[in-house]
């Protein structure tokens, strides 16, 4: 019972931190001005262009696939592979569970070894391609072994040592009703749930912000319409019309 | 200035360098000084509290810029634009990569303005602001052009421009200004332009070059300053009033204004269409320097606004001056405000209202370089990459040979000069040689492979930048033209008479 109420303290927690620093985040990218006209030209000329872009930037990493092949297909392999292990688990929250989960379900069993695969990839890129072991911190190689820790946690669990899935299940409809059902003792269910709390918790934190930075990227979800629409915003310098020093000076 | 090495040229891609890390930390450009910083409202030297104004004055950024917020979160480190940006591609310097470059920033925000930064500095490669990191700013801040390259590359299209201007705004508010730059904005508040050429210096140019064209061409061609009443106020860097091949641009403008029997006049006030405001990332003198354009043309009554062949000025004014300046309401609402040049002419070209006799430019076989700021900041015409079309029909209608250099150096994809973002001065120089490279490596294999002579350009800065660099490369300098002085050598002028 102390691990459960451990556990589910710790959820509670890794929630809270999750969708309130994300909050504070969005609201700071939100709240600040983005004074001027900076999409990265050429760029779509109407709000139905701007989506399609962002839509090719979100779903096919467009800019990235311009860039560089193989960070490309490393990184859409683990997005993808991430999406659908993260869809297929809602049947662990859901009850009942919905069609289309139950309809991935296969897919995401596949899915975890992709996002192994896509994980170790960038790893190997990291370490082993000059440039891009130059500007890694230890925090990006962290980052790499906590989600990759996180898959073979979870991959252990379907095909190594099974856990009591009812339980676990339990246990999370639970802590949504404020109820706390008893958490199986499995070490390996265990080491996965706490690296997932422990990735909700540092999300707000690091560069995982990517994930809410790239929606308010000015470069890439600007109108190209500077000549048509009067772009204006409630900056210091567009009100104040004042030269700095010399005003008057001519 | 310190000998260097021009890089060799291999093969027509350039091959993407091992690091030799600091390679080039000692490139500096010359410290502004009092005299300079004061007109722009900064300090003179560096004040006392650096560090408290530094880190007061980027919370101010990350609060009134958007892009600066997201930037400094966003970075994954995957590495895309590491190959990028030309500097590093001549240079070596791992930190003229895009992404080590922003770290130089990145680091302070992160140990200033992030939890984990404040508590485990070293695990998320936080750093202090300390004399050390402000002399790498220094440096390495001016060695970014702007350009945007790496800013078309990255997934969350990170702009390192943005960057590079946020950390200049930083610099002069400590006090620690470049020279160039900032003298130059001061000439454009005292005297109009950037060149210090006062009214009558100007208007005897101006006198001169109508009286060339008229010996030359046997026609009165006119360029009128400060004519009110006229229809166009042309803005052009002031670079076109007379150096080579700057001036044979404003030459062929002012003969398309001829052939299209349109009125037009330049100002006195707004001599200079170049704004260094945005180079330095400050938007008050950046606003200031747009505010003249909007003066002069209430003053002279004119009903629209053209900009001659500049790269940055073109971004200002195209993306910005509506916004620094606006609204012109007062103006021709029937035209785009403000018109780039080669709209002007292109829109002449498709109604055929010029006669244009291509054979006149058969000495030459001509590539374009497309300008980083036209190419990634700004557009030309009604659709999206219009600047990338416009510019190369024009050189088409006007010349019978014309090659494009390879795909991945053109469009959006085009390499810098190597002396933009104002790093056109001459104590930069190994910079803007090495960082010529993949533009110069581009230029020798449609030299080699279609015997192109000439490389056109819209942009003052690249113009002087190739006069400068070609030599170093083994090209001469005059294979550098500017795209109306080709437009100047076909047009047929008074054909109908």
């Amino acid at each position: 019972m102390f691990v459960t109420v451990l556990f589910a303290l710790l959820f509670y927690v890794a929630t809270a931190i999750l969708l309130v620093g994300l909050g504070v985040r969005i609201a700071g990218y939100a709240r600040a001005p983005a004074p001027l006209k900076i999409p990265t030209t050429p760029a779509p000329t109407t709000r139905g262009g701007v989506v399609l872009r962002m839509g090719t930037e979100v779903f096919l990493f467009n800019s990235l696939f311009k860039a560089n092949k193989w960070i490309w297909l490393f990184g859409i392999v683990f997005h993808v592979a991430l999406a659908l292990v993260l869809l297929r688990h809602l049947r662990y929250f859901l009850d009942p569970v919905p069609t289309w989960v139950v309809m991935i379900q296969p897919f995401g069993l596949y899915a975890a070894f992709a996002m192994v695969l896509g994980l170790a990839g960038l790893w190997v890129r990291r370490i082993f391609v000059e440039r891009i072991r130059y500007i890694s911190s230890p925090s990006d190689h962290l980052m790499l072994a906590l989600l990759l820790g996180i898959a073979l946690t979870g991959l252990s669990m379907t095909y190594l040592w099974h856990t009591d899935i009812t339980a676990v299940k339990l246990f999370f409809t639970g802590l949504m009703r404020f109820e706390f059902n008893p958490l199986p003792l499995q070490p390996m269910l265990l080491l996965h749930l706490l690296l997932v709390a422990g990735l909700m918790i540092v999300f707000p934190f690091s560069k995982l912000l990517h994930a809410p930075g790239v929606f308010f990227s000015p470069t890439r979800n600007q109108v190209d319409n500077p000549r048509e629409k009067r772009h204006v915003t409630k900056v210091k310098w567009m009100i104040a019309s004042e030269r700095p020093a010399t005003s008057g000076d001519k | 200035m310190a000998k260097f090495e021009t890089p060799e040229i291999k093969e027509e891609t350039v091959d993407i360098p091992a690091l030799q890390a600091g390679v080039m930390s000692h490139s500096k450009p010359y410290v502004s000084q009092e005299k300079f910083q004061a007109p722009l409202g900064f300090p003179g030297e560096l004040v006392d509290n650096w560090k408290d104004v530094a880190i007061n004055k980027l919370g101010e950024l990350l609060q009134t810029n958007r892009a600066l917020q997201v930037f400094m979160d966003s970075c994954v480190k995957c590495g895309a634009c590491t190959d990028k940006c030309h500097y590093f591609l001549g240079t070596s310097d791992p930190r003229n990569m895009p992404v080590a470059r922003q770290d130089l920033l990145r680091g302070v925000y992160r140990r200033y303005f992030t939890l984990p930064g404040k508590y485990f500095p070293k695990l998320v490669g936080a750093t202090d602001l300390t004399e050390e990191v402000l002399d790498d700013w220094y440096s390495y801040f001016h060695q970014c052009s702007e350009c945007r390259r790496c800013s078309v590359y990255c997934p969350y299209g990170i702009d390192t421009a943005e960057i590079t201007m946020a950390t200049r705004e930083i610099m002069n508010a400590v006090g620690v200004g470049q020279k160039y730059s900032n003298e130059i904005i001061g000439k454009v508040f005292k005297i109009g332009n950037n060149l210090g050429l006062p009214q009558p210096a100007l208007a005897d140019t101006l006198l001169g070059l109508e009286e060339d064209v008229k010996e030359d061409t046997g026609v009165d061609v006119r360029y009128p300053l400060d004519e009110k009443g006229a229809e166009v106020l042309l803005v052009t860097p002031s670079a076109d009033f007379f150096a080579e091949p700057h001036v044979d641009g404003l030459i062929g403008y002012g003969k398309v204004f001829h052939a299209a029997g349109i009125s037009w006049t330049l100002s006195s006030h707004a001599s200079e269409a170049a704004n260094f405001g945005l180079f330095i990332g400050s938007a008050e003198n950046m606003k200031q320097i747009a505010l003249r354009i909007r003066e002069a043309a209430l003053d002279l009554g004119v009903k629209r606004i053209i900009f001659g062949e500049c790269g940055h000025a073109w971004r200002v004014a195209y993306s910005f001056l509506n916004t620094l300046a606006g609204p012109f309401d007062f103006l021709d609402p029937r035209y785009p405000v403000p018109q780039h040049i080669c709209e002007f002419t292109y829109d002449l070209i498709q109604r055929r209202a010029l006669t244009l006799d291509k054979s006149a430019n058969d000495h030459r076989r001509v590539t374009f370089h497309d300008s980083c700021n036209v190419a990634r900041a700004s557009r030309m015409g009604d659709m999206p990459g219009g600047q990338f079309v416009i510019p190369r029909e024009i050189i088409k209608a006007v010349c019978n040979h014309y090659y494009d250099m390879a795909p991945d150096t053109i469009g959006e994809a085009t390499f810098c000069c190597g002396g933009g973002g104002g790093l056109l001065t001459d104590d930069l120089m190994e910079l803007r040689v090495k960082g010529a490279l993949p533009r110069m490596s581009a230029l020798k294999s449609v030299v080699e492979e279609h015997g192109v002579t000439h490389m056109a350009a819209i942009c003052a800065i690249c113009k002087s930048q190739f006069a400068k660099v070609l030599p170093y490369y083994g090209f001469e300098m005059d294979q550098i033209v500017s795209v109306h002085q080709l437009v100047s050598d076909a047009i047929v002028l008074d054909a109908k008479q």
